[in-house]
């Protein structure tokens, strides 16, 4: 069953028309990732389902309901959780307050003057905050503020924070980006582990095809606001309209 | 590898305890300094009740309003009509001033908090010069324009009489709590120290306490981390499922009800209103106290407050004479120098050294008196190497 249906969504910037009639079905439970070259309107399309851009024609459906019209904390408390392409953490926290506030914001919704308990008698939350860090391997590093960490813990953070909602719909925006090596297949590793047991939905954005075929059930491509090819992994790598859009000839 | 961690109850139990003592006994602890007599203590309390109550705002939340004297003056205005009214027992007046001071606070913050950072502090800032200027002239009806309200004879003051006897003959009208006056001052010797103890102090005292106790929840409470949150990260929280509008509305909200409470309280000892309390210079007070003493953390504000309120009180009272006796051990030929330079920084120029001390916190104590004192501690019980690795760490 496809959990996101997007169905003709173009968005014109002034002359650019960034996407043009867009069509997009993933599966419950998949990994589905969205490739492209530079420009292709990749980050578009995902503004289009957080709530950051409304498409100028087209639908956009999450689990029955419009993901159109409503902001972005409406799109969040459906169970749409995002990671930036540059880590969107709380840098002058504590790590564990840092998944904290997601998952209160998942117990008491968008807004609760909850003033008077202590953050640290609500130990259903913190039990639950401490076991996603856990979970992700940061538990050690708790107590220390955010802003301190290498950019690979950073973009683990930031996971853990969208992990702690327990959401549907995961969206990574390039997830591995300006990593190493070896951070990238943690990363992998880890959204593998998480995701499998959890069950959770996932959106990739990726230019390295390395990520994009370890993980991907399906792959769609696009190029110049359109999509040119939605299939298996296996099937896009020797597609010849794919090699020529984006991967620029044969594979390196 | 730098480390921070919340105090635990037990830690802000023994605070509020320790801070409770310190305030109950400033009468005391403060006469050696010449800052014991009763008006001076009392505005100690009343602004570290309004630096509180904006650091609720710009220490959680990073939303500088430049216009908070507005809701100190609305609180003023309240607590007198009260007084005109209802009588002059105070705690009517302080309930509705706090009252009406939040209905203010929503309308100017509701429109304000759609713009952040300068466009924010801008709004603020013409919103509170708007009610300035309405106090001064437009609604001299209700505000008695640039005279200022006081209570007369010849008010209503339905309650007095039914609640305390308030006096027949033709009097000064003085607020009383159930049948004490909240002028009367009680002087005594405490170890040698000439001691006055003021009703209208520790009326003002308790509203300090329970103002920090509120605000020592709400800085611990989730409300208070999703107040920070907004603060580090206000496109992370839209993101994560927090709608930030409303939060940063109920901390405007709270701390323009902090503010009304303390300009009623400022009533309480001398019930008279005047627009000048709602100048812009009032509004830039509270931030310079909120900084110097630390935003974001619970003492600092009122450290601050403390700070400002003895400068502008004692400092400004100094002259050359004074100088004189306290520099009498310098030699002859230093003396006449050294005081035409002193002097500069005192009586009249009390601003200057304010305004030195603003500059040496901001510049080496960035996160305020209270941070500044912290980190020096770490330092000295050796966890410097600690602060280095962070230092490093982060750049």
């Amino acid at each position: 069953m496809a959990i996101l249906q997007v169905r003709g969504v173009s968005k014109r910037f002034g002359g650019l028309q960034a996407l043009n009639d867009v069509n997009l079905s993933v599966e419950e439970g998949h990994v589905h990732a969205i490739i492209g070259p530079n420009g292709a309107g990749k980050s578009t399309l995902l503004n289009c389902f957080v709530g950051k851009l409304d498409p100028d024609t087209g639908t956009v459906m999450f689990d029955g309901k419009s993901l159109l019209g409503i902001k972005p904390y409406e799109i969040n408390q459906i169970g749409v959780s995002r990671v930036f392409q540059t880590p969107e953490i709380f840098a002058d926290l504590t790590l564990l307050e840092n998944v904290l506030i997601p998952s209160f914001a998942k117990r008491d919704g968008g807004f609760k003057v909850n003033w008077w308990p202590r953050v640290d008698r609500e130990r259903v939350v913190r039990d639950h905050a401490e076991s996603v860090l856990e979970e992700i391997g940061l538990y050690d590093k708790r107590d220390e503020v955010a802003g301190s960490l290498s950019r690979g813990d950073k973009r683990r953070l930031e996971m853990a924070m969208c992990l702690s909602q327990d959401p549907k719909l995961l969206l990574l925006d390039e997830p591995t980006a300006g990593m190493s090596r070896a951070d990238t297949n943690a990363t992998i590793d880890l959204l593998k582990r998480v995701g499998e047991a959890r069950g959770i939905t996932k959106i990739v954005i990726e230019h390295d095809m390395h990520v994009v075929f370890s993980l991907a059930d399906k792959i769609s491509v696009l190029a110049q606001g359109t999509v040119i090819a939605e299939n298996t992994p296996e099937l896009i790598k020797g597609d010849p309209r794919v090699q020529e859009a984006y991967l620029g000839g044969p594979q390196e | 590898m730098k480390l921070i961690s919340q105090p635990g109850p037990k830690t802000d139990f023994s605070m509020l305890l320790l801070f409770t003592i310190v305030v109950l006994t400033m009468p005391i602890w403060l006469a050696p300094i010449g800052a014991g007599y009763p008006d001076l203590v009392q505005k100690f309390a009343i602004y570290g009740l309004f630096a509180t109550g904006f650091n609720i705002l710009f220490g959680l939340t990073g939303y500088l309003s430049f216009g908070h004297a507005a809701f100190l003056g609305v609180g003023s205005y309240t607590a007198v009509w009260s007084f005109k009214l209802l009588g002059m027992n105070p705690v009517p007046a302080v309930l509705l001033a706090i009252v009406t001071s939040a209905i203010f606070a929503l309308l100017i913050g509701y429109i304000s908090l759609r713009r952040t950072g300068i466009y924010f502090s801008i709004l603020t800032l013409a919103f509170a010069q708007m009610c300035y200027q309405l106090a001064y002239s437009v609604l001299t009806p209700i505000t008695n324009g640039e005279t200022g309200l006081r209570v007369l004879q010849s008010d209503p003051r339905i309650l007095d009489g039914v609640i305390t006897s308030q006096t027949e003959d033709g009097g000064p009208l003085i607020t009383n709590f159930f049948g004490i006056d909240m002028t009367k001052t009680w002087e005594t010797n405490i170890f040698g120290i000439d001691v006055q103890l003021n009703a209208g102090f520790y009326f003002c005292a308790f509203f300090l306490i329970l103002g920090s106790y509120i605000a020592m929840r709400i800085f611990r409470s989730p409300f208070g981390m999703m107040l920070r949150g907004v603060k580090t990260n206000q496109n992370r929280m839209n993101y994560t499922g927090v709608n930030t509008r409303p939060y940063t509305l109920a901390a405007f909200v709270i701390s323009g009800a902090y503010a009304g409470l303390a300009g009623a309280l400022l009533c309480v000892t001398d019930p008279l209103a005047g627009a000048e309390r709602m100048f812009w210079t009032a509004s830039g007070e509270v931030v310079l106290m909120v900084i110097l003493g630390g935003a974001g953390t619970l003492m600092g504000p009122m450290l601050g407050a403390g700070i400002i309120k003895y400068f502008e009180n004692i400092l400004s009272a100094f002259n050359k004479s004074t100088l004189e006796g306290m520099l009498g051990f310098l030699p002859e030929n230093m003396l006449d120098g050294t005081i035409s330079v002193l002097s500069l920084f005192v009586g009249e120029g009390w601003h200057l050294t304010l305004g030195l001390l603003f500059m040496v916190v901001v510049i080496f104590l960035p996160g305020g008196l209270v941070e500044g004192a912290k980190s020096i501690l770490l330092k000295l019980t050796g966890g410097g190497s600690k602060k280095s690795a962070s230092a490093q760490a982060a750049e």
